[in-house]
């Protein structure tokens, strides 16, 4: 594993200031309730993280005070929410390292950024035999639109596999990626196993080869210091909502001179420069690519998201979720009959952790959970092609964030304990 | 909360779903059909040899929680021995009563009876229907002439 080793862009560097979780908790009222008799336990942050009241409020501001379409609008309340809305892309852009602003598109989420990907950059430049590498333990959103383009276009699918300790293989790359390949598909954090995925090798291979590297980092944005420069990548998506943002707000970032290449993806007002019956001409970036009414309420509230993490600091975050997840993997390790998925190495890991029961499905342990108030996903995660290679149907996921804490993991160890001798095994 | 669970997780249901019956195999299916659950990646093969009229033998394997597992071998079971109007007449009513368009259960279908809970938990209804679902599916096909070609089946349809 010294492949993964050599990225520390997301170790933390100096010593990390411990969050003060009883604080945090405080700013997020939802938390602070009973689900079926018992005090709520939240561990499905990665599904979607809760949001704090700042975000809450910025959210209610906008449609209390100055609800109104933005960029076109010749009165006081447009000029107010024009502005607050490109100042999230500001904010946004300085989140990721200091990018340029105009690089920043906001869409509905990850799912939608690689779709315009695929349809856009895809369509322009992949042809008949290329080859598009995907990664085995992708979530279907930076998966199927590749392989679909890849069969609309005749081109090939390569997979990148993983190590039985949860890692990518990057032992073979060099036949994998190849002066044929157009595209490398990459997680930055996969969902399922926790991996977070050194990308340096990946990127250096794909750019010697000519190929463009598109990051999910639906997982990653939330979790890591993101410094798009260091990284080197060319394209990342990443979604609002898992980082106490609203939902229906996703990021697609992209180097300029390959947005400014891309042709539209979805056309309408906004992304026009000028129209008649005989000429269309393209506005330019990042309007080219959000046409329509945009979601302008919950891009603005994500600001406010944005500068909660960055008040907490994301190298403490990382730490506190280092220090979270060792603690709940080495409890859940105690148990007879769980199984942890993914690696053990906690410095290459984020706090993602699925685990099989070895007589209990996960359905089960989530239905058992649920009845004790505890919020954990159970099934395949969106990720089929990484279960096959695992050789299961479906996991059991519990994911922390910045308001869990040891008892949180305290209370989990516990109902597994109770749930096995529920069912009397 | 336990009652609840407890409705759910009835001990007819651990009880199938630790034994699970109709695990024997069928070589010369007449109905042969494959159910899957995409939501959760559950799946169950159903095979059944049909001699005159009746459910000779049957094979259900069931790879998912104890719900689906329980339901499928509870399906083993019932069918059995039925001809092939009783077996529409039993899928047609669990599966009515899954999707909560029923209270009227006969009182001869026995531990069916514990499927029941099973609609206080919408997310788990899938998992009761998947191989009942396999079974309609298949039965169709078998009228139609082509029950044993293979076919297969989604909750999500």
């Amino acid at each position: 594993m010294s492949i993964e080793a050599k990225d520390n862009s997301n170790a933390v560097q100096t010593p990390a200031k411990t969050l003060d979780v009883a604080k945090i908790r405080a700013d997020f009222p939802i938390l602070d309730q009973e689900v079926n008799g018992n005090k709520l336990v939240y561990l499905d942050s990665a599904a979607t993280s809760q949001k704090p009241l700042s975000v809450i409020n910025a959210l209610n501001d906008y449609y209390l005070k100055y609800n109104a379409n933005i960029h076109r609008g010749i009165h006081a309340l447009a000029e107010e929410a024009t502005e607050a809305y490109e100042m999230s892309r500001r904010r946004t852009a300085q989140f990721l390292g200091g990018v340029d602003p105009d690089e920043i598109i906001f869409t509905s989420g990850t799912t939608e950024a690689i779709n315009l990907l695929a349809r856009s950059w895809g369509e322009e430049n992949i042809s008949a035999g290329d080859e598009i590498v995907v990664t085995e333990m992708e979530h279907h959103a930076n998966f199927v639109p590749w392989v679909l383009l890849a069969q609309k276009k005749k081109a090939v699918i390569k997979r990148i596999p993983i190590t039985l300790c949860g890692h990518l293989d990057l032992s073979e790359l060099d036949s994998i990626i190849t002066p044929r390949t157009k595209l490398v598909a990459v997680t930055h954090m996969s969902n399922v196993l926790g991996t977070i995925n050194s990308l340096t090798e990946i990127t250096e291979a794909a750019h010697k080869n000519g190929a463009v590297v598109v990051v999910d980092g639906a997982q990653g944005a939330s979790h890591l210091s993101i410094d798009l420069k260091a990284l080197n990548v060319d394209f990342y998506a990443f979604s609002a909502h898992k980082m106490l943002g609203p939902t229906g707000v996703g990021i697609l970032w992209g180097r300029r001179e390959l947005l400014e290449a891309m042709p539209p993806f979805i056309t309408g007002g906004e992304m026009i420069r000028h129209v008649s019956f005989e000429k269309i001409t393209f506005n330019e970036l990042p309007h080219k690519f959000e046409a329509g009414t945009p979601n302008i309420g919950n891009v603005i509230a994500f600001r406010t998201a944005l500068d909660y993490l960055d008040n907490l600091g994301m190298d403490n975050i990382r730490a506190h979720e280092i220090a979270l997840t060792q603690y709940c993997v080495e409890q859940l390790t105690k148990l007879d009959g769980i199984e942890i998925q993914g690696p053990l190495d906690y410095a290459e890991r984020g706090a993602a952790v699925s685990f099989t029961d070895a007589d209990i499905h996960p359905h089960d342990i989530g239905t058992f959970l649920d009845s004790r108030g505890i919020a954990i996903r159970a099934g395949h995660h969106c990720a089929q092609p990484l279960m096959r290679a695992m050789g299961k149907v479906a996991t059991a996921r519990a994911s922390l964030y910045i308001y869990n804490n040891q008892s949180d993991v305290d209370t989990l160890v516990e109902t597994l304990i109770e749930m096995r001798k529920y069912f009397g095994v | 909360m336990n009652e609840r669970l407890d409705d759910l997780y009835r001990d007819i249901i651990l009880d199938h779903y630790r034994s699970p019956r109709g695990r024997n195999p069928v070589d010369r299916p007449d109905i042969a059909t494959d159910g899957y659950n995409p939501s959760c990646g559950d799946e169950v093969e159903l095979k059944v040899e049909i001699d005159q009229d009746r459910v000779k033998n049957i094979h259900v394997d069931c790879r998912g929680c104890a719900i689906s597992v329980a339901s499928g071998s509870m399906l083993a079971e019932v069918i059995k021995g039925k001809s092939i109007d009783e077996i529409k007449e039993i899928s047609h009513v669990v599966r009515a009563m899954l999707k909560g368009d029923t209270d009227d259960i006969p009182e001869d279908l026995g531990d069916l009876d514990a499927l029941k809970g099973v609609r206080q938990f919408p997310v788990r209804i899938k998992c009761a229907l998947l191989a009942w679902l396999a079974l309609i599916e298949g039965v169709k096909n078998f009228e139609e002439g082509h029950g044993a070609d293979g076919s297969s089946i989604s909750t999500e349809e």
